[in-house]
């Protein structure tokens, strides 16, 4: 606003249609609209409009964010594709790296996927299947909730254990549903759980040799996982959760199917 | 890049509302905005920590949206305005329907015009920030702005919006 302070220019008009003029300024202004109709009229269009434009979004401002825009998935989608590009060998090492820094691991082990125990393995197909999917947007899981029976009686069938899916309603979470998937000679099953905000949690299950180790905790970039074998099967939880919160779901779950195939392991 | 996420999930409300009013997709849409938050997840040490994020990533994502050819993709090629304004085309009572839908009238403005409209009208950046999203300076954005909300005005005085609803 140069040369005549008083003078309204078409700056002054933009920033009262946008409501930003304030005090004297204003004042100058709505007593200008007052002498100019043809002034007035248009600028009351130019609000309305702004209005109209502001209430046709408003919708779309207010629905959930889905969860492929949610930034803990799109940082494990980020981190999915940098390790496929390093190769197999290069992620092994990588996670037994990561290991190594949180002092899980102790002594000295080759960081060779084969070499590792069975748990390990375990824990990291199940952070694979957790980065795979969790990230999925249109399918998620192959069999939702809705069908959990039908879910739950498939994948018994296709791993040789009834499978139940542990109620993790305490923790805030649902069960979305599951699906198959390849591991090794066999099949695994990932379960889906989602809580209000859309964070997902899976827990995986595949026949693995051994019948009952510790909890193993790994991690890698945000996703947690513990791992264990109870009876010629490998269970893993994996979350994008802290430790100490990731380890009660998983002692939950531990709880869940250790109940279901009546054994009596004491943790 | 602890907080990243925390700062970065209240802004996503308000991107996929611009990038919706941008390309009228919801699909389309999202894919503009995790681009966005993809870049700015990898750019996040070297954002300016005095910097405001809300205008950084609306920079990311208008900047996206300009060099990535996404405009109309999916939708087929636009027809003229001519052919828009053909007599006996736009039935009256449609023609009034339409007088409210200034989100498809805003189609019809040059992209910079339709994004200051939003920034400024929508976003409620102020127009310093509106400026700098652009690329602007700041006397070229109040006089684009004005001249935006002109032409707005006469594409909805004229009607010209019932011909995008058909074409849809």
């Amino acid at each position: 606003m140069t040369g005549d302070p008083a003078a309204i220019v078409e700056d002054d008009l933009q920033a009262y249609v946008d409501g930003r003029l304030t005090g004297e300024r204003l004042a100058a202004v709505e007593a200008h609209l007052a002498q100019h109709p043809d002034l007035r009229e248009r600028l009351a269009i130019e609000q309305r409009q702004r209005a109209q434009l502001r209430g046709q979004l408003e919708a779309k401002f207010a629905e959930p964010i889905p969860a492929r825009l949610r930034i803990a998935n799109i940082r494990a989608a980020r981190r999915h594709r940098w390790l496929r590009g390093f190769g197999i060998a290069a992620a092994g090492l990588l996670l037994f790296a990561a290991g190594a820094g949180a002092g899980w691991f102790i002594g000295h082990r080759s960081p060779d996927i084969a070499a590792a125990p069975a748990t390990s393995a375990v824990a990291q197909n199940a952070a694979v299947a957790y980065r795979t999917y969790v990230v999925e947007v249109a399918h998620p899981v192959e069999v939702d909730a809705q069908h959990q029976a039908h879910l739950l009686q498939w994948l018994s069938r296709r791993l040789g254990k009834p499978l139940v899916a542990p109620d993790l309603a305490p923790f805030g979470y649902r069960l979305m549903g599951g699906r198959l998937l390849p591991a090794g000679s066999g099949a695994a099953a990932q379960l889906m759980y989602d809580d209000a905000s859309g964070k997902r949690l899976t827990v995986y299950v595949r026949a693995a040799e051994g019948s009952e180790t510790a909890f193993r905790f790994q991690h890698e970039g945000e996703a947690s996982t513990f791992a264990w074998i109870d009876q010629g099967f490998g269970f893993a939880v994996t979350g994008m959760l802290p430790r100490e919160e990731l380890l009660p779901i998983a002692e939950a779950v531990y709880h869940g199917f250790a109940g279901d195939a009546d054994t009596t392991r004491k943790n | 890049m602890a907080d990243a996420t925390a700062l970065l999930e209240p802004q996503i409300p308000a991107l996929r509302r611009y990038a919706y009013a941008l390309l009228r997709d919801h699909d389309l849409a999202d894919d503009l905005v995790q681009d966005t938050l993809e870049r700015a997840l990898a750019r996040w040490t070297q954002r300016r920590d005095d910097g405001d994020l809300r205008a950084w990533l609306f920079t990311i994502q208008r900047n996206l949206y300009v060099s990535g050819g996404r405009q109309r993709r999916r939708r087929g090629p636009a027809i003229g305005l001519d052919e828009a304004l053909l007599p006996g085309t736009a039935p009256k009572q449609e023609a009034a329907l339409e007088v409210h839908d200034v989100l498809a009238a805003l189609e019809q403005l040059p992209e910079e015009q339709k994004s200051l409209l939003l920034l400024v009208g929508v976003e409620d950046f102020s127009y310093d920030d509106a400026a700098r999203i652009l690329d602007l300076p700041i006397g070229t954005v109040m006089s684009r702005l004005s001249r935006a909300r002109q032409r707005l005005r006469s594409i909805v005085e004229t009607g010209k919006t019932t011909f995008l609803r058909r074409v849809k």
